[in-house]
């Protein structure tokens, strides 16, 4: 255990200490932050707006709803492409030799493999967390009506979706042996999680057939698990003052429109289904990183 | 005692023999040299033999343990220096030296006694606070070296440690290596393509396309595959030459090459006014190098 600490705490510095790469890894996130400012913030009020069927919302409300759709969508992103570039510290070890240098330790390979693993996670997790600490600071500028089930259960998806991006990363970095390897991957990972996990725009707005090839990935639960738990309150308020039908109809429309619920070929996905597809996803993936492990051969 | 023994070792990479049915063996506390032009199989000798790789065929034992039955026993062994520095860039001397500590086990109190004994034998004082990035060629190879050293192994392996540096920095290296031998007793394995580095070496093994082409002691193979030189000074060409040996000149001197030392003296007693200003010199490195292999060394 001792010496697997410090395998982490080292693969831990490395990264944080590396500019280039902790940087790199905040990439993603600011390319969304300035979508966000430049024009997707008001994209996302006037959708808003519109996917309220014509009931009239507090600007207030509109914001604090964006706010929850900017937060989710940023974490939902960052919880992979963060673990995509964390993981760059392993193939780095391979590029510079550091790997050589300690696999002739006495340590296993296997707890090498454990200490990039959980690297990896505790790399995300913290920018994940700060991440979210950041976005309910925001969120509570923009307008709180978070509970503290939604706080609970926004931490959870985070953690989970940390833990699924890790797995997901440990298994496409285990096959790069080069830098422009790692970089082509993270340039593309940056560029194309976003829209396929349903973080940059509602999936609503894609076509049919894009619509139905982005639910079979598991990255769009949990970013449909983020947007219920960080938007879904706000959203339960726009039908405040409306008869309860009307109001449940407001509701489930801009939830729908908003990634809230989601739909696999038209059958709704409880938040359950969704919490399933990411757990069976995560240990599938990190079984194959095991057994990709314990494949490789000297 | 063999702390090494290495027999009829062999490494097929499918049509390529990198190592080909070879045999030696290191006697505790020696300084071995294992001499060889790029690509000869010196690194991948090392790397069975550090159980980085497995071996095609033969076998390889260290203190009379073979490397597959015993490879974390045997790794404690070893301490390696690889030709690329293997310190993190972006981190401190202090904190590569405690991190490669803590993959042998030497933690807490431990290494920091080991630290204060590597720095006082090193010379680190001045350079444990500094990133590795920020140290200059010969600094980053001392402290590579005290980092294999950091488990006080029994068998220090430097493949090809001075590769691209400077000759200040590579007479500062040796000088180091050879201060852990008189400190330590360490059993010293080098790996070089410099002709000169291994004169020093109790025993030389030339490698060869995978072969051993020689094994003896440097005085056993400059006597076995080179002559003697006597360097005159103060001499006219036409009297040299009317010798009828082989000869050359060396700036304002004249270099004679004899068979031997007998030779020499023979020569000397019989042309005594010739000879009042000599020396008499055995062949170099490059020389047996160039009679063993056809090659021209570094």
């Amino acid at each position: 255990m001792k010496t697997l600490s410090y395998l982490i705490a080292r693969n831990c510095k490395v990264y944080f200490r590396d500019k280039g790469v902790f940087f790199t890894s905040l990439m993603a996130p600011l390319i969304l932050l300035f979508l966000f400012v430049a024009f997707l913030g008001n994209v996302y009020r006037d959708s808003i707006r519109s996917v309220a069927q014509g009931f009239r919302l507090s600007d207030a409300l509109v914001e604090s709803i964006a706010a929850g759709w900017l937060i989710s969508s940023l974490l939902a992103v960052c919880a992979v492409t963060i673990a995509f570039t964390a993981n760059t510290i392993m193939v780095q070890d391979r590029v510079s030799g550091q790997a050589a240098d300690i696999l002739v330790s006495p340590v296993p390979r296997s707890l090498v493999a454990l200490g990039y693993f959980l690297s990896t996670f505790f790399v995300t997790a913290i920018v994940c967390f700060v991440a979210l600490g950041a976005g309910m600071i925001y969120i509570g500028v923009a307008g709180w009506h978070l509970s503290a089930a939604d706080v609970f259960l926004a931490v959870a998806d985070t953690l989970l979706l940390t833990l699924f991006g890790t797995a997901l990363s440990s298994v496409v970095c285990h096959f790069l042996r080069s830098q422009g390897a790692i970089t082509g991957v993270q340039a593309t990972v940056s560029a194309a999680y976003g829209f396929l996990c349903g973080a940059y725009m509602p999936i609503g707005n894609l076509a049919a057939g894009l619509k139905n090839a982005i639910m079979f990935l598991p990255g769009t639960y949990g970013t449909g698990l983020l947007h219920a738990h960080l938007m879904g309150s706000a959203i339960g308020e726009a039908g405040a003052g409306l008869p309860a039908e009307a109001a449940a109809q407001v509701v489930k429309g801009m939830r729908d429109g908003f990634d809230c619920n989601l739909y696999f070929f038209g059958g709704a996905a409880p938040p359950w289904v969704c919490y399933l597809v990411l757990a069976v996803a995560t240990v599938l993936l990190v079984g194959l990183y095991i057994l990709l492990c314990a494949r490789r051969r000297r | 005692m063999n702390i090494i023994e290495i027999q009829n070792l062999k490494k097929y990479y499918d049509e390529v023999k990198a190592v080909d049915d070879v045999s030696f063996s290191v006697e505790k506390g020696e300084f071995f040299a294992f001499l060889g032009v790029n690509g000869a199989g010196k690194s991948t000798t090392i790397s069975v033999l550090c159980g980085q790789q497995k071996r095609t065929g033969g076998s390889v034992k260290v203190a009379g343990r073979d490397v597959d039955e015993a490879p974390a026993e045997i790794r404690k062994k070893l301490g390696v220096v690889f030709q690329n520095s293997a310190l993190d860039r972006s981190l401190s001397v202090r904190d590569n030296l405690k991190y490669r500590a803590a993959l042998y086990g030497v933690t807490g109190k431990a290494f920091e006694a080991k630290l204060e004994e590597l720095t006082a034998l090193f010379g680190l004082e001045e350079l444990l606070k500094r990133p590795v990035g920020k140290l200059s060629g010969g600094q980053r190879r001392r402290a590579d070296i005290a980092r294999a050293l950091v488990h006080s192994p029994e068998i220090l392996i430097l493949d090809e440690p001075t590769t691209g540096l400077d000759p200040q920095t590579r007479k500062n290296v040796w000088e180091t290596v050879n201060a852990i031998r008189k400190v330590r007793g360490v059993t010293v394995f080098l790996t070089t393509h410099y002709m000169e580095e291994a004169a020093d070496a109790d025993r030389v093994v030339i490698l060869d396309g995978g072969k051993i082409l020689a094994n003896a002691t440097p005085l056993e193979l400059k006597n076995r595959y080179t002559g003697d030189f006597i360097t005159l000074y103060g001499v006219r060409e036409e009297d040299v030459r009317a010798l009828g040996l082989p000869y050359e000149k060396v700036g304002e001197a004249v270099r004679i090459a004899v068979e031997n030392t007998a030779a020499a003296t023979e020569l000397i007693l019989k042309y005594p006014r010739l000879f009042t200003d000599y020396e008499i010199t055995k062949g170099k490195m490059d020389d047996v190098f160039l009679a063993v292999t056809g090659k021209k060394g570094e």
